[in-house]
């Protein structure tokens, strides 16, 4: 047992830490601080300065022009980047789309997407959350029938992340009706300006406009835009789930607002005092990060197992609703720390009112943010949905 | 014993929840929530006309009502179908200071308020102020026959559309003691009086309220000098009784979506409720809400004991609903998966409803601290 990073490892999070300090513009860094929404090219600015770096593709294989850090640099950079307040980046076409398109996409699909993904040419969203199917999601009804050299799709596509920003949507389509529900299905990628495509926002409730509905009425796709075999696509999409689980743990994210609670606690006044100095604060502060450094020992456990080459099974579940749990945890924190400031509603649309900000300890987002973050327990597959898994390998499949 | 509501409020209860049925349903509420004002006035004078602004006064100030339970049955409705009109603060919070404390001019007013013609708010917390009452730094200085009063409130709640704000300061003591704290009634278009608006999370609007030297005729003072803190006290305990019970209400819509949609939402071919993992957890939140209901009712029935008793009780039902209200918020959102996210869902707005209630008048810890504090007495 050694529970320090190699000097190797320690010179590697150095060199992270001044790229870091030298490229992240500070305007930027305090948007993400704040907790401000980020615009379109907020995101394309960030993306541009790690391709830059070479960084951007940090689990691409160097063949593909990726980074090909192992588990351990990965969550290095990671923490470091949540700790200096760099945007999260969009995960889509990079560490969702790319890993399928390396193992099952052909060489002509590998040859023309994959540096689209680098130059930030395509920005990807994800297609395959239906309304009728979520945590079941081999379901799924959108139906792609082959017509000639083309696939006719028809149907809908929900929470769609960031969809209005995206040109490119890769979908899980049903192909063949008549098959067993997870052998009728494929992968298409399909370009957002087809005709017969709408998007139609969905506001969040804490008001941000951050998913869409992706309506396809008779959408024209053509068959080269299929991925690996007809009918495979459940194969590939399990493979982007298993497979693709980077920073499931969101350790980063947990120190960094744990770090920005203690901020808040330091400075608003309860009896006159820092509200750090009161006991039932602080205990319940102590207690989330007594489970913090529990929980990233048990995240770099699993990340050293995996750089060494074991691929994690169980234990990104494990990770996955202890992570969230953590995450949302300290998203209560702050809010119980703002105080009546929790109150306002401190959205884009009142910052660009240009109204002065009601708390003069920058409290302001962070109720908005407690409710926008119960999703990390509903998506990537819900807490209840890990739960089941992590059931199923100890209880067996009577589960 | 006896918990069944009497005739009266039994009424005003059918009377309220009919009313907020059919003309308060969610796409009205959320056009509201989307006006610049942020509330209705059609819908403040239709409450006012049903008497439900009469409910929360006594008869000798002018109302029919007043006690804890006509609080609790108002309020209980009101949360239920998420109003966010300003009757708490209006009608409970600067209603009740100057039925408890005006002089016969000032009483005057509660007559055009309970018929809907007057708003006010309450400027009582201030940026340092977090949930201690007797915490206030702004001042009143007598000269003569006129006060000028200088200072910051913090979150304001009603401010902008209030025709009067009723502000505490301090004429004498330490920034924290009870005593020297004065209320003043003062006119929304005083000079040296700055509101600065905002929308609220859940519905509704603030102001942040910066009090310039504002010169006011000493006859603007509510009660007597520098001798408030009682009144703000019983003030306070009567809002939290309110609020507690449209927690209430919030929490049985929330529990009532929850459970319509376990029953028809389907996943791997059967009703999600049909899962154990939901199911239990469903019943959780049966358990709890039954909790909270007692704690509203236990708070509400100790309102007019003795101070001890009452902050004991309300201190419990605060702490209580607390916790039971982001067990029930929080298990509502996530048994619901994605639906529950969106703004458009009924559910968004009344989980909000709850959770913000937490940071009004003490949340779960300052109440258990002081619950300790009052059972070692
Ligand atoms: C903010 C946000 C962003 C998203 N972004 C995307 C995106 O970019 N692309 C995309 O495709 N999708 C996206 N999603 C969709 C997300 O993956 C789904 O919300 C998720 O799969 C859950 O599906 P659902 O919302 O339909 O809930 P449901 O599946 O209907 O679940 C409702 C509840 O039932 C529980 N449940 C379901 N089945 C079981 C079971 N067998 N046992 C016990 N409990 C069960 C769930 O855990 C949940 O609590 C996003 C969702 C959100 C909220």
């Amino acid at each position: 047992m050694d529970l320090s990073y190699s000097d190797s490892e320690r010179a590697f999070r150095a060199q992270v830490v001044a790229f870091l300090k030298a490229n992240l513009p500070e305007a930027l860094a305090e948007k993400v601080r704040l907790g401000r929404a980020l615009t379109r090219q907020d995101h394309d600015d960030w993306h541009a300065i790690l391709n830059a770096q070479g960084w951007l593709a940090s689990n691409w294989p160097r063949a593909f022009g990726g980074a090909e850090w192992n588990a351990v640099q990965r969550h290095i950079f990671e923490e470091e980047c949540a700790l200096h307040h760099a945007p999260r980046i969009v995960p889509f076409g990079l560490s969702m789309l790319a890993p399928v398109l390396q193992k099952f996409g052909s060489k002509a699909q590998q040859d023309y997407w994959l540096p689209r993904i680098l130059s930030g040419e395509d920005w990807w969203c994800q297609g395959y959350s239906e309304p009728g199917a979520g945590s079941d999601l081999a379901s799924l009804k959108t139906m792609a029938v082959r017509d000639g050299d083309h696939y006719v799709v028809n149907g809908q596509k929900t929470w769609t992340t960031l969809g209005q920003y995206a040109n490119m949507i890769f979908c899980l389509v049903r192909t063949d009706k008549t098959a067993k529900q997870q052998e009728g299905i494929s992968f298409l990628l399909i370009d957002m300006n087809t005709p017969g495509i709408e998007v139609r926002p969905i506001v969040l409730l804490d008001g941000t406009p951050e998913v869409n509905e992706v309506w396809f009425t008779d959408v024209r796709v053509p068959v080269e835009n299929l991925v690996g075999t007809e009918n495979q696509g459940w194969t590939y999409a399990k493979y982007l789930l298993t497979h693709e689980r980077t920073n499931i743990a969101g350790v980063g994210f947990s120190l960094a607002g744990l770090r920005a609670v203690k901020r808040l606690a330091a400075m608003e006044r309860s009896g006159g005092k820092p509200l750090a100095q009161n006991p039932y604060f602080a205990a319940r502060l102590a207690k989330v990060e007594m489970d913090l450094m529990a929980m990233s020992t048990t995240n770099l456990r699993i990340i050293s197992r995996a750089a060494a080459g074991q691929a994690p099974g169980v234990e990104s579940s494990m990770l996955k609703v202890k992570g969230t749990i953590i995450r949302q945890e300290i998203n209560d924190l702050a809010r119980r720390a703002a105080g009546a400031y929790a109150l306002p509603f401190a959205s884009e649309a009142v910052d660009r009112s240009n109204a002065p900000t009601p708390d003069p300890s920058e409290a302001g987002p962070v109720a908005a943010q407690y409710f926008n973050n119960r999703k990390l327990s509903i998506f990537g597959g819900s807490n209840e949905i890990q739960r089941q898994i992590i059931a199923k390998t100890t209880l067996g499949a009577g589960q | 014993m006896n918990f069944e509501l009497t005739q009266e409020r039994q009424m005003l209860q059918d009377t309220l929840r009919r009313f907020l049925a059919d003309r308060y349903g969610v796409a009205v509420r959320q056009e509201i929530l989307r006006s610049p004002a942020g509330q209705s006035t059609e819908i403040w004078q239709a409450l006012a006309d049903l008497g439900i602004l009469a409910a929360l006064f006594s008869e000798t100030d002018g109302g029919f009502g007043g006690g804890g339970f006509d609080l609790a049955v108002v309020f209980e409705e009101l949360g239920r179908a998420g109003v966010v009109e300003p009757v708490l603060d209006t009608g409970v919070l600067a209603g009740g200071l100057i039925a408890a404390l005006g002089d016969t001019a000032q009483r005057a007013q509660l007559e055009v308020l309970m018929g809907g013609g007057l708003q006010l708010a309450f400027a009582h917390g201030e940026p340092a102020s977090r949930y201690e009452p007797s915490w206030v730094e702004t001042t009143a200085q007598l000269t003569g026959d006129q006060v000028v009063l200088t200072g910051r409130k913090a979150v304001v709640i009603n401010a902008e559309a209030a025709d009067y704000l009723i502000v505490s300061a301090r004429e004498s003591g330490a920034v924290d003691a009870p005593e020297g704290v004065s209320l003043f009634m003062v006119p929304a278009n005083s000079t040296g009086l700055a509101v600065q608006g905002y929308p609220l999370l859940a519905g509704g609007r603030a102001a942040e309220v910066t009090l310039d030297a504002v010169q006011l005729p000493a006859t603007a003072r509510l009660g007597p000098a520098g001798g408030a803190a009682p009144a703000i006290a019983t003030a306070l305990a009567r809002a939290a009784v309110a609020l507690g019970a449209e927690t209430l209400g919030a929490m049985e819509t929330a529990a009532r979506l929850t459970r319509d949609y376990l029953m028809t939402r389907k996943q791997f071919g059967r009703p999600i409720g049909s899962f154990q993992a939901l199911a239990h957890r469903m019943s959780d939140m049966l358990i709890e809400l039954e909790q909270a209901r007692s704690a509203v009712i236990n708070a509400a029935g100790h309102l007019n004991d003795d101070d001890r008793t009452r902050d004991l009780h309300i201190s419990a039902a605060k702490n209580l609903l607390g916790r039971a209200g982001r067990l029930l918020a929080e298990e509502s959102i996530q048994m619901h998966g994605g639906i529950a996210m969106t703004q458009e869902y009924e559910l968004a707005h009344i989980a909000k409803r709850i959770m913000m209630a937490d940071h009004r008048f003490g949340d779960e810890d300052y109440h258990m601290e002081r619950f300790i504090a009052l059972s070692a007495q």
